[in-house]
């Protein structure tokens, strides 16, 4: 299945980035990354924190301007588009936050409605059903319509932010960090809702993500990052492109050490910074 | 530990301010490239051109901040149901604090100028100065003042939060422009509701220094209305509530674009605050000089005779 999902990404991608180069200030995050991603794709970014791939992932959907590079979605340059350009664009993809970013002055209901309104897609009389439904689909009762964000367990908030960003039947679905800081239950009810998203809506999503359990269920391909400030001048910052499989097989050490999770030479940092 | 140190940065990274492209791609800092006896000097210059190039470059991306909300609010004017809450909180709710500054003020006022027209054996022309300086300036001075003070402040702070808990990316993110959902209303109801806030400012003033003038300082009643009346022209009202709508769309577009580029964590919130206030302020003080000087060269150029105290 991953070989045939490779092949269609390669024919016909969905996302395009080129050479992509993001600083801030004098720190580089990102360096000439290469990437594209095929449609109905699913494709996990992990790496360690502080690699560099929410940055990626918010320049994906243009939260983030390149320093240097294109990112093309669907043959639209990013960068190239005016501000109610993006704004449509935007339209088509649906952003899960590392920690849901649901808006805390609105209600559960409100925040999952908000997209509906905001495109006009939401008649009034059914925009109660609709939520509801929306939310019935992430495995959340009606009871929490009517509720804040702030009263809700992480898990949940979770699940609220995915029905939100379904809300509008994205074409792609990007995922921040979806299972940290879950429970190792609540992590595999959203790796299940991931892949079960992906069957019913046939999205193409981005999972980027440190969990190495979440990589392996849902990705078809999965890109390994490394921190620019641990790599030389020219070396590629994608250390790992390839499956599941692949990946156990790797023999990079970076590579294994992270599969594996050993801190490895981090000890020896650890250390030093003791001494 | 390192991993954490650097999960920080990214974090920190990741949420930069975003709309513009001029932050991501500064790179100010002078570079060493000699060494020698005029390295120091060198590095000054250096140092200097940082300085001036980053001013600079604030400057511009506060221009170009206030260029992207006037245009969004012609190309997609804000609705009813985003418009009416904001209303609201800037306009209802300031109202008591800026009757309050209004009244005391005008007291004040009174206070003050009689204490140096009595000596003069000009109290009765109280009503004159007193009314004059508030409706032209501590008026529109003071309601600006707090308004910076009580809603700016809580804008730069609501904003700064939701940039910092991703708020603001979410909504960027289901195609709601953040510049047309957030700032947007929040510019008109300042521009709005300053005039009248100031008519409010004006008005407590004007009774608060009647009822101090009259009733405690012994004015006679008659000679400080018909002074008031003879001096304070329409357009003396015009020029308090005109130099207001400045202060007004100040005070919005200073305070959101500190919030939109609030620096990470509680204390980057806390410095948004602050600098919202302390900013709007010292430009309120810029602008209603710079006012000042052009309306003054009007009113004379339109009536040359020009209004006399005397």
């Amino acid at each position: 299945m991953a070989d045939t999902k490779r092949e269609l990404s390669n024919s016909d991608p969905l996302v395009q980035i080129r050479n992509l180069s993001v600083e801030f200030g004098q720190q580089a995050v990102l360096r000439n990354i290469n990437l594209d991603v095929g449609r109905g794709e699913t494709l996990a970014i992990i790496g360690e924190s502080g690699c560099g791939k929410t940055v990626l992932l918010k320049s994906i959907i243009g939260l983030i301007h390149p320093t240097r590079g294109d990112v093309l979605f669907d043959q639209h340059n990013l960068s190239q588009l005016n501000d109610q350009q993006l704004t449509q664009q935007r339209i088509r993809f649906g952003f899960v936050f590392q920690n849901a970013a649901l808006f805390d002055s609105m209600t559960v209901g409100q925040n999952v409605a908000f997209p509906l309104k905001r495109h006009g897609q939401g008649i009034h009389s059914e925009l109660y059903e609709s939520v509801a439904s929306r939310l019935a689909e992430v495995g959340l009762p009606e009871s929490v319509i009517q509720k804040k964000p702030a009263e809700l367990s992480g898990g949940m908030r979770k699940r609220v932010g995915l029905a939100r960003a379904l809300a509008l039947n994205p074409e792609m679905v990007l995922y921040d960090e979806p299972t940290t800081g879950l429970d190792p239950i609540m992590s595999d009810v959203i790796n299940e809702l991931i892949l079960h998203t992906r069957k019913r809506y046939t999205v193409t999503s981005i999972v980027v993500t440190h969990d190495m359990r979440t990589a392996q269920k849902v990705a078809d391909r999965i890109v390994m990052l490394y921190p620019l400030s641990r790599l030389s001048h020219d070396e590629y910052q994608i250390i790992f492109e390839g499956t599941s499989e692949q990946l156990h097989t790797c023999d990079d050490p970076r590579v294994s050490q992270f599969v594996r999770g050993e801190a490895g030479e981090r000890l020896m940092e650890m250390h030093d910074l003791t001494m | 530990m390192p991993g954490e140190s650097n999960c920080q940065a990214t974090n920190a990274a990741g949420r930069f301010p975003l709309e513009l492209p001029i932050m991501a791609t500064g790179n100010l800092q002078p570079q060493a490239i000699h060494s020698g006896p005029l390295q120091p000097l060198r590095d000054w210059i250096g140092e200097v051109g940082a300085a001036v190039v980053g001013r600079a470059s604030a400057v511009g991306n506060f221009a170009l901040f206030s260029v992207r909300t006037i245009s969004w609010l012609i190309i997609r004017p804000p609705n009813r149901e985003t418009l009416l809450p904001t209303f609201y909180q800037v306009g209802v709710r300031s109202l008591p604090v800026v009757a309050l500054t209004g009244t005391f003020i005008g007291m004040v006022l009174a206070v003050q100028t009689y204490f140096q027209f009595s000596q003069l054996g000009l109290a009765t022309r109280l009503g004159a100065v007193i009314n004059m300086t508030l409706v032209r300036e501590l008026g529109p001075v003071l309601a600006a003042t707090m308004l910076a003070g009580r809603v700016g402040s809580a804008m730069a702070a609501e904003l700064g939060t939701m940039r910092v808990t991703e708020q603001i990316d979410a909504l960027a993110s289901m195609g709601a422009n953040p510049v047309q959902y957030l700032v947007v209303p929040r510019f008109v109801a300042c521009l709005v509701l300053i005039p009248t806030l100031v008519v409010m400012a004006d008005f407590m003033g004007v009774v608060g220094g009647y009822v101090y003038s009259v009733f405690v300082l012994n004015i006679d009643m008659h000679h400080y209305r018909v002074n008031s009346a003879q001096y304070v022209a329409a357009w003396d009202l015009f020029y308090g509530l005109f130099k207001s709508l400045f202060f007004g769309a100040t005070i919005a577009l200073v305070s959101c674009h500190r919030g939109f580029h609030c620096s990470p964590g509680a204390e980057g919130v806390g410095r948004a605050a602050t600098a919202a206030f302390v900013h709007s302020f010292v430009l309120i003080l810029v602008i209603d000089l710079m006012l000042g000087i052009v309306l003054d060269k009007l009113y004379m150029t339109l009536w040359p005779s020009g209004a006399r105290l005397m």
